[in-house]
């Protein structure tokens, strides 16, 4: 399919500081098909957070439009805003779950939202469970989980109420490598069963090499390169992609020597 | 019994004479007849205040800088006023509002002045406390800010909000004794009429000696809660 079910063009967004105004994105245009994992992969302080913040108006862009579907984001009044929020899932690096509430009353928290209610909602929210393997955990809080475990709830949370889009800000980053593999397998197989559309916010590249279908290079409020993983892999065309892609080449270099030693 | 004339052991077996206990038992029904009520009061206006604060702050769900301002500056005057300036202050108002300047109910009042603001500036920084993914989290899934309000700030800063509330009381028991020597009645005035003015000072033991349970009682219970709060979301 080569309908563009995200897009976004010409993306401002500037920080005022007490002293001086910031430009964080500096005209983004970007497009993702249905399903896809897209990636979008850059140093610290590109402005990637801002990007996804900006497609579900956690933060306001300056100027420029999000659309999503056939809904632009950037002209919904708040009201309208917070419907279509309801089917845009966001998972983030620090979980962000409540503590107050046990797993599936946060699973159920969204569900609250849309007005579905009694079995219909407990079902679901089982559904989730399962979908996300913690069904045992049910009762249990936050506070009992493991750090996979959490992210597991916070993707069963975000897809609660069947969104078409999941926004990913760095999921995996706060995970060690066995964890980030098990979660990066579970957004791939939602992705895959669902048809799910994830943008996937990453500053480490073999995230984006094990589980995007396309992906962008970002470096300070602008999109370098965009492209099919593989293309951008073999024929990095900016200067951040090769250095991204050869700071990747001597890890897996390294490691194979280490292998084999 | 004094001091002045009895060694300190005698004074203080004496303090728990059946004789100092009649003057002391009904003052603690007095003490506790304001600490409750303003309490209640100083819970519901205090935590309102305190939302409101959070709410209208440039930070928060609601910014509103002259709500906020004028709020903010409102309570502060109250703030800076030392809690016997408040009685004074307020013994007028009280006259308007209960028909007497004197007595419990006039005493609850400047018992409010004083609390209200103070537990307000403890909400809110118990509030602040929440992490701000929690809020994000919840204003991405489409929830309105009331709603994030008090189904995601109130219940995630439970604890410290008890806990906050808890010294709100400690101050409440502590500024009732205070107000009992300007005529509210209680242990206050009972350790200034009996221990401070005749120098019954096993009174005023046996006045110090309720106090402190009281208020041993009321920590205790406090952080019983908040611990189990806590503890039941395997926080500590
Ligand atoms: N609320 C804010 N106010 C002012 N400046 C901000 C704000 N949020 C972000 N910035 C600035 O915008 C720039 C981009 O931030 P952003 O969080 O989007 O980067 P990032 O690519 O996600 O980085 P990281 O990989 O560290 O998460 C940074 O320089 C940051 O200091
Ligand atoms: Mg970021």
């Amino acid at each position: 399919m080569d309908e563009k079910f995200i897009e976004v063009s010409q993306l401002y967004k500037t920080f005022q500081n007490k002293k001086q105004k910031i430009e964080v994105l500096k005209g983004i245009d970007l497009s993702a098909e249905k399903g896809e994992i897209y990636g979008i992969v850059g140093f610290s302080g590109a402005g990637k957070s801002t990007l996804v913040r900006c497609m579900n108006r956690l933060e306001e862009p300056d100027s420029g439009t999000v659309r999503i579907g056939d809904m632009e984001i950037t002209s919904l009044g708040k009201a309208a805003l917070n419907e279509q929020r309801r089917k845009i899932g966001m998972i983030f690096q620090q979980f962000n779950l409540f503590d107050s509430m046990t797993v599936s009353q946060n699973i159920a928290y969204p569900l609250k939202l849309t007005g579905v209610k009694g079995k219909e909602a407990s079902d679901r929210v089982d559904e989730m469970l399962a979908l996300v393997g913690l069904t045992e955990k049910k009762k249990a809080y936050p506070g009992e989980l493991s750090g996979g475990q959490k992210q597991r709830v916070g993707i069963a949370r975000a897809l609660a109420n069947r969104p078409d889009v999941l926004l990913s800000d760095e999921a995996t980053s706060a995970l060690d490598p066995q964890t980030t593999l098990s979660v990066l397998d579970l957004l791939k197989e939602i992705n895959e069963k669902l048809g799910l559309t994830i943008i996937l916010i990453t500053h480490e590249l073999e995230v984006i090499k094990y589980a995007c279908h396309r992906m962008a290079v970002m470096e300070d409020g602008r999109l370098l390169e965009q492209g099919l993983v593989k293309d951008i892999f073999m024929h990095p065309q900016c200067e951040t992609a090769r250095n991204f892609i050869s700071v990747y080449n001597q890890f897996r270099n390294e490691e194979r020597r280490e292998d084999m030693e | 019994m004094s001091l002045y004339k009895y060694s300190f052991w005698e004074v203080f077996k004496h303090s728990f004479s059946a004789e100092v206990w009649d003057k002391v038992m009904p003052a603690i029904g007095e003490t506790m007849y304001m600490v409750a009520v303003s309490s209640v009061f100083v819970l519901i206006f205090g935590i309102l205040l305190g939302l409101i604060l959070v709410m209208t702050s440039k930070e928060g769900l609601l910014p509103c800088k002259i709500v906020h301002g004028v709020l903010g500056a409102v309570i502060n005057c109250f703030r800076s006023l030392p809690q016997v300036i408040i009685i004074i202050v307020m013994l007028p108002v009280a006259r308007a509002l209960v028909g007497k300047s004197y007595g419990s109910n006039a005493c609850i009042i400047s018992l409010i002045a004083s609390c209200v603001p103070l537990f307000a500036r403890l909400v809110e920084s118990s509030l602040l406390e929440i992490d701000k993914g929690k809020i994000e989290a919840a204003k991405a899934m489409g929830s309105g800010n009331m709603r994030i309000l008090f189904t995601v700030m109130v219940p995630e800063t439970l604890p410290s909000l008890i806990r906050a509330f808890t010294n709100a009381v400690v101050i409440v028991i502590s500024m009732t004794a205070l107000a009992g020597s300007f005529g509210a009645g209680g242990i206050g005035y009972v350790a200034v009429t009996y221990g401070y003015t005749r120098y019954r000072h096993d009174l005023l033991f046996a006045t110090i000696i309720v106090l402190i349970v009281i208020v041993q009682a009321v920590q205790f219970v406090g952080d019983t809660v908040s611990k189990m709060i806590l503890k039941r979301r395997h926080l500590i």
